[in-house]
């Protein structure tokens, strides 16, 4: 793992011209490998006893989730009978295209609403909660297209994170001494939190001048400013430079090392295969196959759903080509 | 030479004419809206109307004149909910289309005969019936006073001392709107006019935002209602979409989301509007240009100006005279 | 993406914005007037703004003149054609025992200066007036105005036949409503003019008869409106639906086509084809022109479609005040002789209604043949669903949108030009007026699809046409616009749209 590693980031310094500093932030990220967590720990240890079947029940799930169905139109984009999400660890929502992953993403983050099903987040009900009320339990989103703010600083982008900040009430908004502590807290906590994803220095730029690599790392980074459980990752390696993954990879490491649990989307099996704890996988809307990565990958189910055609190659441009794939691509570019 | 003297004096009036004042008031409220959350709202001449009904009904009823600005500053506050609270959840072209049709609701039930015993119908209320709390009010002495070329009488409708209520509003009004979009509150609202899905996942509540947002606005353009009918009358047609569409006009060449934006375009629109108008109407009169352009024609070309302007205004410098090249002000959706 | 409240909350707002929606005329009605002094002051010459209308009463002299310290109480006997009548004996009594009987001229009302505000009695004396012009069967010889220091009391009697109803209820009932904007609401002059006038609005439900056959008569008059705002709303449904923009400029498009077709048939008097064909295919051109010069360069650069909605805007003002040019600021016809009525189905339109319904209906029956059986017209909805997928198989999008913004203008030219024939009169403001009924009838039947802009038209015809059943007259074009805002609280993609398209 370690040797892959090396070997991307001395690609990257020959692609990426404008990315010194993002080569320097794989080293940090491989460092910050090393010390694990006493949760993460656990939760590998938790995992290892799991077995790998559809709708496993695991040792501490955060993540409860049952028969969750969304339909567009007369097609059914998602239908997930039972899925439960480890506290602590790295959980990779895999799938082809299509897939329904995005779909699942939107609907337990709320913002989306399914047909029905009921999922819970640390015992609490999240099912008919808003994207806002989701966020305030501690389960925190990132977006496929990234979404930085592009006419606010780099700061602001950060500083608007920041929970429960007297100064966001209409009330208290006009007399800034009600809330100055807040925002100097909220600046040092921002400053840190972008040191380590490099991106201090830009803390006075506009998010809109900001490369497409540096965004994803922007939203990773304001997420973290909300002080999440969990967090959610929409493909967070889509339409970044290759240079870029491997640092993006250490950074969703570090999280977990932190305590935190992730859960995130990807359609590209061998970007996640080195990180990931646990994996699930989605075709047509179901859940296919979950289990450790090296397992998974054998999974007869998955080969046939999702690997058999298209192992090794690219999967998002032939994939394009299947009409049923299509239409279902285009339901969900719809709702959007 | 006198001619020009005198068309210059009357585009210099124009740029403190109560008129200007109640312009640059609306386009504020506008600006919170659009320049600062992103919502299109195509009805501020609504908010102005129902402001001024406010106002006038209330003074006529015998309210004393701060109550009466309280019940028009609560009237663009239900105006804004009933507005909002159904439509802050769809699609922003949604807004767009329910705030014109309700500008013209108003603008409608306001010159029906059905109330026509609140609201004078489509002739309106008489100035005289309302403005006497308010004159009452001037500090000012009798008579008149001259300052360099500009002459009124200290009270009364076209007066200094409208001038000096109104422009005096449009300060505080200023100081008050640079005060809260330097807040984080005015930090979410520009949040969410970049992008509302992001500031949703990061736990805010948008619609609570939006509707603040849109109150706000709405209480701002009712004021700035009542500061238009102060020196005139309340006609309901004079309230209608034009208005709504010289609001935005004023906004967008002063500069969305900028503090100082709405009152520079205001002044701007108004000045160079009125030298326009006065000066066709002198060429047309005096020379061999009104063998081509009669006087009528000239209010049509002083219309058509407008519209080329904000169509080339939105085309080439859609961030106004003060907006800053990078915060292009349109990113909404 | 836009669910920001759990289903169980956005039912309960809903429900409250609707009882609030249903409490509004309450809230407007609500500030305490114990006086009720508004209604008078209407008439003195400052208070609006560009009256471009005749006034029947506004524009003579009157004997007495109201200013600060004076009030006035002003009379007029009219029959049925509009013309004054002279002589006939007035008494106005009031407050303070006031006392006095005028006789009418027939050139100006007749006025007196009343010694006190408040409210007057004017009581006409039957047997001044001439024989062929008596007081219609029920109608009072009584009228009260309310008389203020700075303003005149206005009352109108109407004498002779049926005073109330238009003569013919048809063609005529409807002609007022173009010009209902603005001020220049010429076609009720005569019976709204004044406090106090003898017979109700035309229109006014309370006041009239309820007949069946009236409702009949009404309804085809919707089905009218209907069609022909149904094919004006094509061009905004195909821009909308190409494009992504809200064109706030097709309804000047379609005024531009009752415009030029004034010009070309009444004022150099072509022949209403020859006319009407030119008038199209000059509509067409500017179409074709302005996604030249603008729309084209603009989607060339990306820009963002709230943008473009302004710079149509900005568009929409700019062909106001040219149409403005063209034709003046009054009310206009297209064809200067009277409409021939003919009765179909016991619905009376005049001949050139029924025609022009027709043309409609083939257009649109024609154009919903060319979205689905022709070349292009698949390409046209490719477009509408995906541009990115219909310009990877082939499709030019730029030449799809061309055919729309001539299909556009062509439509709403023809559309304006059978609008203004058969619905009498016309002035410069008939585009923004129809504008918003045309968004609403889009947004009813659902933005983006064809057959729902139909019925969304269908629905807004009839709901104007028949709202002053159980409203005043004047207020049918807000009744459509309040039933545009309830059906985007309840259903905000229209009637007949598919759920998925709201975001």
């Amino acid at each position: 793992m370690s040797a892959d590693m090396s070997e991307e980031t001395t690609s990257g310094q020959a692609h990426d011209a404008a990315g010194p500093p993002e080569s320097v932030v794989d080293a940090a990220a491989a460092a910050a490998v090393a010390p694990t967590s006493a949760v993460a720990a656990e939760a590998r240890d938790d995992l290892s006893q799991v077995e790998p079947v559809v709708g496993a029940p695991k040792p501490d799930a955060i993540l409860v989730a049952d028969d969750v169905v969304r339909r567009f139109g007369g097609m059914t984009a998602v239908d997930v009978e039972h899925l439960e999400v480890q506290r602590g660890a790295i959980t990779a929502l895999i799938g082809p295209n299509g897939a329904g992953k995005t779909t699942f993403f939107n609907l337990l983050t709320g913002f989306d609403t399914p047909e029905s099903g009921r999922w819970s987040f640390e015992g609490k009900s999240l099912a008919g909660k808003s994207g806002a009320r989701v966020a305030q339990s501690g389960m925190v989103r990132t977006f496929q297209l990234t979404k930085a703010l592009s006419r606010l600083t780099v700061l602001q982008n950060m500083l608007l994170a920041s929970p429960k900040n007297p100064g966001e009430r209409f009330w208290l908004s006009w007399l800034p001494f009600t809330w100055q502590a807040h925002e100097k807290e909220a600046t040092e906590k921002a400053m840190e939190i972008l040191a380590r994803f490099k991106l201090d220095a830009k803390a006075d730029d506009f998010a809109g001048s900001l490369s497409g690599g540096q965004r994803k790392l922007l939203e990773m980074a304001r997420a973290l400013m909300t002080d999440p459980t969990m967090i959610m990752l929409d493909e967070p390696m889509a339409g970044v430079n290759p240079a870029l993954v491997q640092s993006l990879l250490g950074h969703v490491q570090a999280l977990r090392d932190e305590g935190m649990t992730v859960l995130f989307v990807e359609h590209d099996m061998h970007a996640v295969r080195h990180i990931s704890d646990w994996v699930v996988v989605m075709a047509e809307g179901r859940i296919v196959a979950e289990g450790p990565p090296a397992t998974v990958m054998q999974d007869q189910a998955v080969v046939d759903a999702y690997l058999g055609a298209h192992h090794d190659t690219d999967l998002g441009d032939d994939s394009l080509l299947d009409p049923e794939i299509l239409a279902r691509l285009e339901a969900e570019e719809e709702k959007r | 030479m006198d001619e020009f003297l005198r068309i210059l004096t009357q585009s210099l009036a124009e740029l403190i004419a109560p008129t200007t004042a109640a312009y640059a008031l609306a386009a504020i409220g506008l600006n919170l809206h659009f320049g600062y959350t992103g919502l299109l709202n195509m009805g501020q001449a609504g908010f102005m109307l129902l402001g001024a009904y406010g106002f006038g009904i209330a003074t006529i009823a015998g309210a004393p004149f701060f109550l009466a600005l309280l019940v028009a500053l609560v009237a663009g506050l239900i105006f804004a909910l009933l507005l909002g609270i159904p439509t802050l959840q769809l699609r922003g072209d949604y807004l767009a289309i329910v705030t014109i049709s309700a500008a013209e609701i108003i603008r409608w039930i306001g010159r029906s005969t059905w109330l026509q015993e609140w609201t004078g119908g489509a002739s309106g209320l008489q100035g005289r019936n309302y403005k006497g709390t308010f004159q009452d009010l001037s500090p000012l002495p009798d008579g008149r006073t001259v300052i360099g070329p500009l002459e009124y009488i200290n009270t009364g409708s076209d007066s200094w001392w409208t001038r000096i209520f109104a422009w005096g509003v449009v300060a505080l009004a200023l100081l008050f709107v640079w005060l809260v979009t330097r807040s984080p509150w005015g930090r979410v609202l520009k949040g969410i006019r970049e992008d509302e899905d992001a500031v949703r996942a990061l736990g805010k509540n948008v619609y609570s935002y939006k509707l603040q947002s849109l109150v706000l606005g709405g209480m701002l353009g009712a004021l700035g209602g009542v500061l238009y009918v102060l020196p005139i009358t309340i006609a309901p047609d004079a309230m209608g979409r034009t208005m709504t569409f010289f609001v935005w006009t004023v906004l967008l060449l002063g500069g969305a989301a900028t503090v100082f934006g709405p009152v520079l375009g205001a002044m701007i629109f108004f000045g160079a509007y009125m030298f326009m108008r006065t000066g066709m109407r002198a060429l047309s009169e005096n020379t061999g240009v009104g063998d081509v352009i009669s006087t009528t024609n000239v209010e049509q070309i002083g219309g058509m100006l407008v519209g080329i302007t904000l169509m080339l205004l939105v085309i080439f410098r859609p961030q106004g005279i003060l907006g800053n090249k990078k915060e292009l002000a349109f990113n909404v959706r | 993406m836009t669910t920001d409240r759990p289903t169980r909350a956005i039912a309960l707002r809903r429900t409250v914005a609707a009882l609030a929606i249903a409490l509004a005329p309450a809230v407007l009605a609500s500030p305490p007037a114990q006086a009720a002094p508004g209604a008078d002051a209407a008439h003195t010459s400052s208070a609006a703004t560009s009256t471009t209308a005749t006034r029947l009463a506004t524009d003579v002299a009157t004997d007495c003149k109201p200013d600060d310290s004076t009030a006035c109480v002003a009379v007029v006997v009219m029959n049925d054609a509009g013309d004054r009548i002279a002589d006939a004996e007035v008494t106005i009594t009031g407050p303070g025992g006031f006392d006095e009987t005028v006789t009418t001229t027939a050139d100006a009302p007749a006025s007196v200066a009343v010694p006190e505000v408040g409210r007057y009695t004017l009581t006409l004396d039957p047997a001044s007036l001439p024989a062929g012009e008596q007081l219609p069967d029920g109608a009072s010889t009584e009228l009260q105005v309310t008389a203020q220091t700075g303003g005149t009391g206005r009352a109108a009697f109407q004498v002779g036949g049926e005073a109330v109803a238009p003569e013919s209820p048809s063609a005529e009932a409807t002609t007022t409503a173009p010009g209902g904007d603005e001020g220049t609401d010429a076609g009720t002059g005569t019976t709204t003019e004044g406090d106090g006038v003898a017979t109700a609005p035309e229109g006014d439900a309370s006041e009239r008869a309820f007949s069946w056959g009236q409702v009949w008569q009404q309804f085809g008059s919707g089905i009218r409106f209907g069609l022909l705002l149904a094919l004006a709303s094509i061009g905004l449904n195909l821009v909308f639906g190409t494009t992504g923009m809200s064109n706030f400029a097709h309804g000047e498009q379609f005024a531009l086509g009752a415009a030029l077709g004034f010009i070309a048939i009444n004022q150099m008097g072509m022949s209403i084809w020859v006319g009407g064909l030119l008038t199209i295919a000059v509509c067409a051109l500017t179409g074709v022109a302005q996604d030249a010069a603008i729309w084209r360069p603009l989607r060339r650069r990306g820009t963002p479609v709230m943008q473009l909605m302004i710079v149509s805007i900005g568009l929409s003002i700019t062909l106001q005040y040219v149409i403005q040019l063209l034709i003046g600021g009054g009310s206009e016809r297209i064809l200067s002789a009277n409409p021939r009525p003919l009765t179909l189905l016991g619905i009376t339109l005049s001949t050139t209604s029924w025609i022009s319904m027709a043309v409609a209906l083939v257009c649109l029956i024609g154009f919903a043949l060319f979205l689905t059986r022709t070349r292009l017209g698949r390409a046209t909805r490719a477009v509408s669903d995906n541009p990115a997928l219909a310009s990877a198989t082939g499709i030019d999008p730029d030449k799809v949108v061309r055919v729309v913004w001539i299909l556009a203008t062509a439509f709403a030219a023809l559309a304006g030009l059978m609008w203004g024939i058969s619905f009498g009169s016309f002035n410069w403001q008939l585009g923004v007026q129809l504008l918003l009924l045309m968004f609403a009838a889009v947004t009813l039947g659902g933005l983006g699809t064809a057959f729902g802009a139909l019925v969304g038209s269908i629905l807004i015809g009839l709901v104007v046409e028949l709202s002053n059943l159980v409203i005043q007259s004047d207020l049918r074009y807000a009744s459509a616009l309040v039933i545009l805002i309830l059906v985007l609280l309840i259903r905000p993609q229209g009637i007949l749209g598919r759920r998925e398209r709201i975001g």
